[in-house]
């Protein structure tokens, strides 16, 4: 009973549980694709049989465009890779840029949500205005912009990763500064604060322990999407040519860009493998954002027929995160 | 759930507009208008500024463009020229001046002045766009609604499962799919670009106003504006399925959001179908925020129209940014980034007056 109650407060566990039907195959769905991408990701070096720039092995060059084989799976690609290779080794490169993205865009939007909620004035007033102007932009354009800014365009694999990770980071930040923000004046406002400013506590102490703890409800579910997210600006930018030189390492927007002049010609292995790759990871980590939001609405959240009751449902859900962001594309 | 993003954000701290006395609301339509104007101008501004301080972290732009393959004295000559020698803060201020005037300068790769590559490229993305608009409208908002009425069931698993497949599909990638099909393949469609050698020819000879379709019919040759539509389908299905899947779900909830209402509950008992009920009933009211979100809509849509036209060698404003983007052409690249920054805000300017129209409350 203890075990169980402790497994059911774990984040996804508690989700499972809760999920009938058809929002839980999508959120074991997800779960399985996330897994599958998480393991290429780490155990690239044993998986791929080459390496993202390898180039020949012991029996001479691979050679260009060469249909897939025996030797090489899904092929080579224009540049002589081996197409297979490079597509787990991307999933590594995809995987850096998310974590490094996510990290700093949620330690920065939450702690700017946090201050301007929180002490308001004119601060507030600034920040929510250019929030705002930067929300509306096409996040693409924008992620262009930063990428030409940190590297000029074009860069090796830790200089490529924060690249893009930051690119990806500016157009995020408003994301998460407008939820915590609103979270941070509604909790303001509670009673709760109101006695720790009566007992004395300090700004900083009410801030960050008070009004911060009960502020961060939504974010697992703008975290995931944005993970998805990130996959997909990373490759768009790959695609464009602003991302990790091939030297460097693997990605799929890079490998795809390489490959509009083969699909004109019939080469069908060199776009299709990491053009698969990127939609199953980003469907896996999607299927995850979308059902956990999902479940935490309970509008939204599939009903369970005749089991429960409907106060239970309520009492065991959370306000949605995709309205505060208003439907995240 | 709004692009009238500050609506949003002001609602948290401010008492709801419903509430306040009839006198404090403001002079109604026309002072809502004018307050949504004012309110571009800040927006395009922080874009701009933030666009123009972003790019010349990198350096002044002629070096970025020409450095490596002009000798030093020359490149320093040009830099003097254009006045990239001066203080940021000078070039800052000027740059703002020329925006005002509606001048970008000259692209530094081949000297065109951005605004004739604006003027030239612009109408084909705008083509785009619109087909795009078009497609997402047609097949996003019916299927929303048959996802609605079978909540739950097989059809709105089914659509929404898609919904999501087509979200995690880069758009280039879908692109490059539908080409290999259904160009390459299968032969159905043009591999890329407009229009055919022989149409774009005539097309351009008339100076028409470059959106193809429009010149082809008024040229009233049923060769051209078949040609002109052929090679438009894959590009419009691929951006317009994007859009359209976002639709469907926008839809979905929106309409089960508005199923709820009282109102409804109050029609059902009066004997009205479940299908009128969700065509007529549900379906107005949640048709605001859908006309809302589709400010936003249009920005993510010149995004992916940047992808779609380098998929399919669009000549629109969004593959001559990828063109200039690899010649390293910044100044090229701000001034498209900074229209779009103001196609944007007057996109966001025109759905919130929309909105308005629509519905009252929106105005406070």
């Amino acid at each position: 009973m203890t075990t169980s109650r402790l497994l059911g407060r774990l984040p996804v566990v508690h989700q499972l549980r809760q999920a009938v039907g058809l929002q839980r195959g999508m959120l074991v769905a997800g779960l399985v694709l996330t897994g599958v991408f998480l393991v290429l990701a780490v155990l690239a070096p044993v998986l791929a049989p080459y390496g993202y720039s390898q180039l020949s092995d012991e029996s001479g060059n691979f050679g260009a465009q060469q249909a897939p084989s025996a030797e090489h799976w899904l092929g080579t690609t224009v540049g002589g890779y081996d197409v297979l290779s490079r597509v787990i080794w991307g999933a590594r490169t995809a995987l850096l840029v998310i974590i490094v993205a996510v990290l700093l865009s949620v330690f920065v939007g939450i702690l700017l949500g946090l201050v301007s909620g929180y002490l308001g004035g004119w601060v507030d007033r600034v920040l929510v205005v250019v929030a705002d102007a930067i929300y509306a932009f096409p996040t693409l354009l924008l992620a262009i912009v930063a990428a030409i800014a940190i590297s000029g365009g074009q860069s090796g694999l830790w200089s490529g990763v924060f690249a893009a990770a930051i690119s990806i980071t500016v157009v995020f930040i408003p994301q998460y500064f407008r939820v915590v923000r609103a979270e941070v004046v509604r909790v303001k406002a509670e009673a709760f604060i109101e006695s720790a400013k009566v007992i004395g506590a300090s700004t900083p102490r009410i801030m960050f322990r008070h009004v911060l703890r009960n502020s961060t409800r939504t974010l697992p579910v703008i975290v995931t999407l944005n993970a998805a997210e990130a996959v997909l600006t990373l490759a768009a930018l790959g695609f464009l040519g602003l991302g990790i030189e091939p030297t460097s390492a693997a990605e799929w927007g890079f490998d795809l860009n390489k490959s509009i002049s083969d699909v004109a010609a019939g080469i069908w292995w060199t776009a299709v493998p990491p053009g698969i790759a990127i939609v199953l990871a980003v469907l896996g980590i999607t299927l995850i954002g979308e059902s956990l939001n999902d479940l935490a609405d309970p509008r939204l959240r599939a009903r369970r027929r005749g089991k429960g009751t409907p106060a239970d449902a309520v009492a065991q859900s959370e306000p949605v995160a995709r309205e505060e962001l208003g439907e995240v594309q | 759930m709004s692009t009238t993003t500050d609506v949003a954000a002001d609602a948290v701290s401010e008492p709801p507009p419903a509430l306040a006395p009839k006198a404090a609301r403001g002079g109604g339509f026309g002072r809502y208008v004018l307050v949504r104007l004012l309110l571009m101008i800040p927006t395009v501004l922080i874009l701009v500024t933030l666009v123009f301080f972003l790019i010349r972290l990198t350096g002044d732009p002629i070096t970025a463009a020409l450095g490596g393959r002009l000798p030093a004295d020359q490149l320093a000559e040009r830099i003097h020229e254009a006045g990239y020698d001066r203080p940021l803060i000078v070039q800052y201020l000027e740059y703002l001046g020329q925006i005002l005037t509606l001048d970008f300068g000259n692209t530094i790769t081949d000297n065109q002045p951005v605004t004739s590559v604006l003027a030239e490229y612009g109408a084909a993305t705008l083509e785009l766009v619109t087909y795009s608009l078009v497609v997402a409208f047609l097949i996003g908002i019916p299927f929303g609604l048959i996802a609605a009425a079978n909540r739950d069931r097989w059809p709105d698993a089914a659509l929404r499962v898609s919904a999501i497949f087509f979200y995690a599909t880069p758009v280039f990638f879908a692109g490059l799919v539908a080409k290999l099909v259904f160009s390459v393949w299968l032969g159905w469609f043009p591999v890329s670009g407009r229009a055919g050698v022989r149409t774009e020819l005539a097309l351009g000879r008339d100076g028409g106003t470059g959106i193809y379709l429009i010149d082809a019919i008024r040229s009233g040759n049923g060769e051209y504006v078949w040609d002109v539509l052929s090679h438009a389908v894959l590009p419009a299905m691929t951006l317009g399925l994007l859009t359209a899947g976002i639709f469907l779900r926008l839809v979905r909830t929106n309409v089960i959001g508005t199923h709820n209402m009282p109102y409804i509950d109050a029609a059902r008992s009066r004997g009205v179908s479940e299908s009128r009920l969700i065509r007529t009933h549900a379906y107005r009211p949640a048709l605001i925020p859908i006309i809302t979100v589709i400010g936003l809509q249009i920005a993510l849509m010149l995004g992916g129209a940047v992808l779609t036209e380098t998929t399919f060698e669009w000549q629109g404003l969004g593959f001559q940014l990828a063109k200039y983007l690899q010649a390293r052409d910044f100044v090229a690249v701000q001034g498209i980034v900074a229209l779009i920054a103001i196609i944007v805000a007057l996109a966001n300017f025109i759905v919130d007056i929309i909105a308005a129209l629509i519905d009252p409350r929106v105005r406070y």
